[in-house]
């Protein structure tokens, strides 16, 4: 449980980390708050000959709050944002989703978008990414790019960021007026990766829903937003129509999703546990969108 | 008078050292040490055809690679059988670097010694082992059909065959007027310590001196068996156990193959080696337990009465034998829990399986003997449409019938004869403490409001304090500072405080003056070790003792000096005065000072006993015919069989209709081991038993492959509960003395986990309405039960509604 050796790298600047990334190439990998990485090392499951350690680079520790999006620098710990009234208030979801990232001691190092780079569907914070229709701001060796997340997301803990590529920050779009989110998962042990999860954001207009979506936590491959309009649209939360809605929406998350079974759990239980989260979170988020309206 | 220190719940002595990181664990020591680190196999069964470490040998930083070729002697024998037993007719141990052949996955096969950890395990990488793989024999089930073998020379798998049997049980089954079946299944867990193993040697070569430290449970044992390995005079071996991060169990087997090789290599290379193990290594090359199938025939009467009680086991050994067969012994012993079972028949076999070996975890054997016992009587309430507790109340052996022989052997080949316990009155506390009578009424509520909730109930016996001995060694200073010794080890249990609390009060010192070592074989070369929840019972016992020759000593050398017989006096706050008249009195340091006496001063005190003082009598030696120089005293105790403690749980579940998730409302212990030194610690031990036994019960499981991977070797996918899965624990106690020791004290370590699977079980069937069979038991696995329910595979209890399960003889309730 000791890793293989490596040289450590610990650039000051974006530039800096670039440029030594570049150098590296495939035998590179960025250090950021390492709660998924060190393990890895520790295990030997990986032996990156460099590591690039980002926590001394400046200006990527900020969360901003614009009109259209909460932006979040890649040296923001989890337990940051989630206790940024400022992000709350923007973005109730993130706090909501956070919460459910395993225990405060690791999320008080882990970074969001560190997590959002390792790309593990049972992550919650890919999710919420697919969830806002989010985006990856990225720095290369020949400047920057935007990367939406459903071209970032490609596989299990694979995305389309090069190696020689640095994730510097992400963007969680904020939700119109008149929404409600809501975040809930099952997990064997408290804080473990779920067994399933599921968020919604259910926007309420003149009374009745306009827009509704879900993503998913550990039952889809890759992040991956369903749209719940078809089962929900038109619908005023709280009537019997609704608690069909609810229902058929419930149905299209089971039709939707593609879990895989593991030592833990069944991929039918899986299917069966998203399904009912579903139905206990869409009332959640209806609420919330009502009292938002 | 003395503040009375026996019996308060004072806090530990330890853990302001302990909670602000003042311990000093193996791997805090020896920092200068070589590490040593480990090729284990990837293969569950194997032959070893080639091993090649020519690319490792110019690792920089490499001291020596080894491999069981390069072990002489003794050192390359197998391991030592520890607890033979006539019925372990195929006992078989491995080698301290596999020789040939593997057998389960993280077995060692080569020894690299480096400069540090990181090299050392950059060489293991860099060696090429070939191997020949064997068919792999994982599970009971597979062991059991013999078809594939583990050993060769091992028939059918089977290490152990063994049956007691008491009373002609088939005339009982055949006569009885119902008769019921159990297939029953518990699966693997494991101690898993907070620190895992580790050893670290340094090897004097000027005095041909070996000083080892060991994560152990037992210094004295490890001591021992290293000196008859290494070849050594076993007064140039020491061995040391720090401060232990937890046992459980696990480090009582000894030695492990790393306390022979280290102190080998640390003595072939001239410096100090260390290896300290990590987690993986501990998952997969330490030792589990639990693992049984079992087969419960039951023959009683209308009321519910036993009559004949017949079990099958089949117990899961793994790989080796090295710690016998103790586990399924006392599974088959102690199943027997409070009950008289009229008849009783056990056989079981204890089974080879390509996995790591199974040794005595927490409880060690117990928690599956009460499983099979408790989802028997709850069966037989069910059978008989009885209150469950009242079914177990008609059985219980009565408080009038003790002493009570079973008729068996126990694990220390004794006769496993229950001392003293009133399981009436613990189960009439336990009853009112759950609200077992209100049950019904509470569950119709939680029904209404489309809950599913189960109440489950589980009662068992322990024996603890097993022989054959413990010591203490007593020891005062001329400044009244009380130094105690005993030789078996600690691992967090609150010995520094409890042994100080019994000298306190035997002696007559304050707390605060008094000094515990354990587990130090340079203090105390005769002890057994940390295991059957024997620390307080053994060596508090002897400690008791120990303290007490030394009052007396201290009595006869105050009273000579102070003139008066030692009768007028007394002891208090470590001042012996006269008793009424106090003023006339010497402090314990100034008798110590009298005790040894001197030719040479080497402070103000010392000079009082000196030989020019002139406070001897000329005619007299200086130390008298039939004394020693010293204030010491030291005892042993060793008593003719074990105590038995017992206890009782219930638990209140709630399981999600939809999901399956089982959440415990309520966990309620009541808990007797007799006079308890201090309550606090007894309620921690509980505590600690209680969370390892939700563990077992609802999370921890050993998933092995059909292979013999084993799939979660790590702390993401062994699951053992943290403090948000531990409900909140209502204990309390019933303190039915032994009349056995000085003291009247049963042992507690063990205790809390005992029935916690069988009390889960019971409450979620009670929930469900089905049997639990199985356990441990997570939502996924209820939730294919209850599939499988609905389909008509499993079938229901025979109660026709789960609220009418209150007998109308429940007023026959024993009273306390």
């Amino acid at each position: 449980m000791k890793p293989a050796p490596f040289e450590h790298h610990a650039p000051l600047t974006v530039e800096q980390a670039v440029s030594v990334l570049s150098e590296v190439g495939h035998e590179g990998k960025v250090l950021a708050g390492g709660q998924s990485l060190i393990p890895i090392l520790n295990m030997r499951l990986a032996s990156p000959a460099h590591l690039v350690d980002i926590n001394r680079v400046a200006g990527l520790d900020s969360v901003e709050v614009t009109p259209e999006a909460v932006r979040v620098g890649a040296l923001v710990r989890h337990a940051g944002l989630e206790r940024s009234e400022e992000a709350f208030a923007a973005l109730p979801l993130l706090r909501q989703a956070l919460v459910n990232v395993a225990h405060p001691a690791i999320r008080n190092r882990g970074t969001t978008v560190g997590s959002i780079a390792h790309a593990d569907a049972a992550g919650e914070m890919p999710a919420i990414l697919a969830l806002t229709d989010g985006v990856v701001e990225v720095a290369g060796p020949s400047g920057s790019r935007e990367i939406e997340w459903p071209d970032f997301f490609l596989g299990a803990l694979e995305t389309s960021l090069a190696a020689e590529e640095l994730a510097v920050a992400v963007r969680f779009g904020r939700f119109p007026v008149g929404t409600g989110t809501a975040f809930t998962e099952a997990a064997r042990r408290h804080g473990d990766y779920a067994m399933a999860g599921v968020g919604v954001a259910v926007t309420v207009t003149d009374g009745v829903v306009s827009a509704a979506r879900a993503s998913f936590v550990s039952v889809t491959d890759v992040p991956s937003v369903l749209d719940l309009g078809p089962a929900l649209g038109g619908v005023e939360p709280g009537t019997a129509a609704w608690d069909e809605a609810v229902e058929d929406a419930a149905e299209a998350v089971r039709e939707h999703v593609d879990p895989e079974g593991d030592i833990h759990a069944s991929a039918d239980y899986r299917r069966m546990l998203v399904t009912e989260l579903t139905r206990r979170v869409l009332p959640q988020a209806a609420d919330r969108a009502g009292a938002t309206a | 008078m003395t503040t009375q220190m026996f019996g308060a719940p004072i806090r530990r002595k330890e853990d302001p050292r302990l909670l602000t990181g003042g311990g000093r664990y193996l791997d805090d020591l020896g920092h200068d040490a070589l590490a040593a680190a480990f090729v284990r196999s990837p293969h569950a069964h194997a032959r070893i055809v080639d091993i090649d470490a020519s690319d490792a040998v110019d690792v920089e930083g490499v001291v020596g690679i080894y491999v069981h070729e390069d072990l002489p002697g003794r050192v390359g024998e197998p391991l030592p059988l520890l607890i033979p037993h006539p019925t372990l007719t195929h006992g078989r141990t491995g080698y301290a670097l596999a020789k040939d052949e593997v057998n389960h996955v993280g077995e060692p096969i080569v020894m690299v010694v480096a400069s540090d950890r990181y090299v050392a395990e950059d060489a293991c990488q860099r060696i090429r082992v070939t191997y020949e793989q064997l068919p792999v024999v994982v599970g009971i089930e597979a062991a059991r059909a013999g078809e594939l073998l583990v050993h060769d020379d091992v028939p059918d798998n089977v290490a152990a065959h063994m049956l007691q049997e008491v009373g002609d049980v088939e005339a009982a089954m055949a006569a009885a007027p119902r008769t019921l079946t159990l297939d029953l299944d518990i699966e693997r867990s494991a101690c898993m310590p907070m620190e895992g193993k580790g050893v670290y040697a340094r090897w004097d070569r000027d005095r041909g001196e070996l000083r080892m430290y060991s994560s152990t449970q037992t210094s004295t044992g490890v001591r021992a068996a290293v000196a008859a390995k290494l070849d050594l005079p076993l007064a140039k071996v020491e061995c040391i156990a720090p401060d232990v991060g937890g046992g459980f169990g696990v480090k009582i087997v000894h030695p492990w193959p790393e306390e022979v090789l280290v102190p080998w290599a640390a003595i072939r290379l001239g410096r100090p080696v260390k290896w300290a193990e990590d987690r993986r290594e501990h998952f997969i090359s330490a030792a589990h337990e639990r693992g049984q199938l079992q087969q419960v025939t039951v023959g009683f009467d209308d009321e519910g009465h036993l009559l004949a009680l017949d079990v099958k086991l089949w117990h899961d050994n793994g790989a080796y034998t090295p710690y016998g067969i103790i586990v399924p012994i006392i599974t088959s012993t102690q199943l027997l829990g409070p009950y008289k079972p009229g008849t009783y028949r056990c056989e079981f076999w204890s089974l080879y399986t390509n996995t790591v070996l199974v040794t005595p975890y927490r409880g060690a054997g117990r928690p599956q003997g009460c499983f099979a016992m408790e989802r028997t009587m709850d069966a037989i309430a069910d059978e008989l449409g009885l209150d469950r507790a009242e079914v177990r109340s008609r059985n219980f052996i009565l408080p009038t019938e003790m002493p009570w022989d079973h008729g068996l052997l126990f694990q220390d080949g004794r006769p496993l004869k229950y001392d003293s316990g009133d399981f009436p009155a613990s189960l009439a506390k336990l009853k009112s403490l759950v609200g077992w009578d209100d049950f019904a009424d509470y569950r119709r509520q939680a029904e209404a409001e489309g809950r599913k909730v189960g109440l489950g109930i589980g009662c068992y016996v322990e024996g603890t304090g097993v022989g054959p001995y413990e010591g203490g060694h007593i020891q005062i200073e001329t400044s009244g500072r009380v130094n105690v010794s005993t030789g078996l080890t600690s691992q967090g249990q609150g010995h520094e405080t409890v042994f100080a609390q019994i000298v306190a009060q035997e002696l007559g010192v304050r707390m605060e003056d008094v000094f515990v070592t354990t587990g130090d074989t340079r203090k105390m070369a005769y002890a057994v070790g940390t295991f059957a929840s024997r620390a307080a019972v053994m060596s508090g016992s002897a400690i008791a003792l120990a303290a007490r020759n030394v009052r007396a000593k201290a009595l006869r050398i105050a009273a000579d000096a102070l003139e008066v017989s030692p009768d007028d006096l007394e002891i208090v706050e470590g001042t012996v005065r006269v008793k009424g008249a106090p003023a006339t009195s010497m402090s314990l340091g100034t008798v110590s000072v009298l005790s040894n006496p001197l030719r040479y001063a080497f402070d103000e005190a010392a000079q009082a006993a000196t030989q020019f003082a002139g406070t001897f009598d000329p005619d007299k030696p200086p130390v008298a015919d039939d004394e020693e120089p010293g204030l010491e005293g030291k005892d042993f105790y060793s008593p003719t069989q074990a105590t038995f403690a017992n206890g009782m749980h219930a638990a209140i579940v709630e399981t999600d209709p939809v999901t399956a998730e089982i959440k415990i409302l309520r966990y309620c212990v009541i808990h007797d081991c007799g006079t308890m030194i201090n309550p606090m610690i007894v309620e921690g031990q509980v505590h600690g038993g209680v969370a390892q036994g939700v563990g077992g019960a609802l999370y921890e499981r050993m998933a092995y492959d059909e292979s013999g991977q084993l799939l979660n070797a790590s702390f993401m996918d062994f699951l053992m509960p943290y403090a948000s899965e531990v409900p909140t624990i209502e204990a309390d106690h019933l303190e039915t003395p032994s009349p056995l020791n000085p003291l009247g004290i049963k042992g507690a370590g063990e205790a809390g986990c005992i029935p916690v699977s069988a009390v889960i079980a019971s409450a979620i069937e009670d929930a469900e309405g089905f049997p639990i069979t199985r356990m441990p038991i997570s939502p996924y696995d209820l939730w294919e039960l209850r599939r499988r329910h609905a389909d008509g595979e499993i079938p229901s209890l025979h109660r026709t509604s789960s609220t009418t399960r209150t007998s109308g003889t429940s007023s026959k309730e024993p009273t306390a």
